[in-house]
């Protein structure tokens, strides 16, 4: 394991996973037996909601070995871990920031099979735990900035998707990489009430040109905060793409397919006067409905202390990837 | 069926406490993470869709007082405007602190630009027209022209919906729930109109 840079609390400041639930199980218990001396079902339901914790036991995370590059450290304050995994767009597992929290935990990540292919010289398909121990780990700290205008600064583990891709070897007709997510209504409810619950098609669907792809920036992610994702953040495998807008960095990934042509993405299909296939934070060019030009941060701090900070061209990574983009119109290529 | 005054009076304290309560629910939630991690979006869109429902309740009073043939009714209607006002304000308000930490110049730019602000600003300027003429004194004053600039809430029924819709990212249920919630409270009237002038011709 790398040297870590942070501070950690001790093992005594911590309690014991254990007797964290231990201890709300008695709170829960004493929770049910007043509330049912006085309210008829319905109302303790709605009241049990409140009480007691809205979590269910988050499902179990590794830790993770890997290292720690200094090009991909940079000095910026993190967004605290439980607002990390706490405050999610994830839409497969309900709308509300707090809904996939209190929903994923019950998602089967392992086994998880990954199917790469395509146009490929070497497809394969393997599980996500034999591409972890394939390619080795890195922990980079990303800005992450939500098309919402809300941003984080997210301490991911991953590997380059380059160097997956160079692996199965594109062949010369690649031109594009397409990406897709877990598709088993069972598990993900929002998905089972299809683009009435949510305005968006299932399975969720992101693609890359190949380029982008190749960019040493851009992450397959299997960890954050130096252990596997939880659920909600994408596990088992997700993309991070920093320079562009969070709905670009798809999660639950089980497919990744290369193409001559640019795929369909899923918030384009939503809404193609809005959502772009690029996508690329920009300041300059406001969303249709909201401006993009600032970002609320989301910060160690409470309710009432809020940061805006005016939003980076390309969230701050123009030095390496605004080349990527040279004669090409931002305005028309949103 | 009349009203004793002390049953408004109850009602009156009814409606209070459903306010209160609301926003009694809203701070515990906070305090419980019940929003999540960062509640500041979710708690400004509570503010907004609490004061919505209650310009709905604000609607449904003068149907439910020609249903139940209680036209009494319509005298607690002014109170529940006015909580409709205090959760607009608290909307406001938490829109103001929250989201853009009181850069109010932001505000202003935003409201010129995006058009769902328009609307919602819109909407809360003419609530506030309505809720500063509640008095009796300004509905003596004002005439006849307390009974039209009243109407005004109509195109707060309209706006305000609308004014939700735009501001999220995706179609999903709940804005288009209000908004047919609002359809239906504004087309009653259009259907009770049409039928009551063709009755009288």
């Amino acid at each position: 394991m790398g040297n870590r840079s942070w501070q950690q609390p001790t093992e005594q400041e911590v309690t014991p996973e254990s007797l964290f639930y231990s201890r709300r199980r008695v709170l829960k218990a004493l929770g049910i037996s007043a509330a049912a001396l006085s309210l008829a079902p319905s109302a303790q339901a709605a009241l049990w909601d409140l009480f007691s914790d809205p979590t269910p036991p988050p499902a179990h995370r590794e830790a993770l070995n890997f290292q720690q590059p200094a090009a991909y450290r940079p000095d910026l304050p993190w967004t605290p871990e439980e607002k990390v995994i706490g405050y999610n767009n994830y839409y497969e597992f309900g709308l509300d920031k707090a809904s996939p929290k209190a929903n994923a935990q019950g998602l089967q990540t392992s086994p998880w099979q990954v199917v790469i292919d395509g146009e490929v010289a070497k497809p394969v398909t393997l599980d996500v735990d034999e591409l972890r121990k394939r390619f080795a780990l890195e922990e980079r700290i990303y800005r992450f900035r939500c098309v919402e205008a809300w941003s984080m600064v997210i301490p991911w583990v991953g590997f380059e998707l380059g160097e997956l891709l160079k692996w199965v070897q594109p062949t010369s007709r690649a031109r594009y990489v397409a990406f897709q997510s877990l598709y088993d209504p069972k598990q993900m409810p929002g998905q089972a009430d299809g683009q009435f619950g949510s305005g968006i098609q299932f399975p969720y669907v992101e693609g890359l040109r190949l380029d982008e792809a190749m960019h040493p920036l851009s992450l397959l992610a299997v960890g954050v905060y130096g252990k596997t994702l939880p659920p909600q953040n994408g596990a088992p495998l997700r993309l991070v793409v920093p320079w562009k807008y969070g709905f670009k960095s798809i999660k639950a990934i089980v497919r990744i397919r290369l193409l001559e042509k640019e795929p369909p993405t899923t918030w384009n299909l939503a809404a193609p006067d809005e959502y772009g296939f690029y996508a690329n934070v920009n300041p300059q060019v406001d969303h249709p409905r909201w401006s993009q030009a600032s970002e609320r941060v989301i910060s160690s701090g409470g309710l009432l202390d809020v940061t805006r900070q005016p939003t980076l061209p390309f969230n701050g990574y123009a030095d390496a990837v605004a080349g990527l983009y040279t004669g090409m119109d931002l305005r028309r290529s949103f | 069926m009349g009203l004793t005054p002390k049953a408004i009076s109850v009602l009156k304290c009814g409606i209070h406490l459903l306010g209160g309560a609301l926003l009694g629910w809203l701070i515990l939630a906070v305090q419980k993470d019940y929003f999540g991690a960062d509640a500041a979006k979710e708690l400004i869109k509570y503010c907004g869709r609490t004061a919505l429902e209650f310009l709905f309740l604000t609607l449904l009073i003068s149907p439910l007082a020609l249903w139940t043939r209680t036209p009494a009714l319509i005298r607690v209607r002014r109170l529940v405007g006015l909580w409709c006002f205090f959760w607009a304000c608290l909307h406001l308000l938490a829109f103001a602190a929250l989201e853009l930490g009181w850069d109010l110049s932001l505000l202003l730019g935003e409201v010129v630009k995006r058009p769902y602000m328009l609307l919602g600003s819109l909407s809360w300027l003419l609530l506030l027209a309505l809720a500063v003429t509640s008095n009796r004194w300004s509905q003596q004053q004002l005439g006849r022209d307390w009974a039209h600039l009243h109407r005004a809430v109509y195109v707060v029924a309209v706006l305000a919906p609308i004014h939700y819709l735009w501001s999220v990212k995706s179609i999903t249920p709940k804005p288009v729930i209000y908004i047919f919630i609002a359809a239906l409270l504004l087309l009653w009237r259009l259907y009770r109109r049409f039928n009551v002038t063709s009755k009288k011709m």
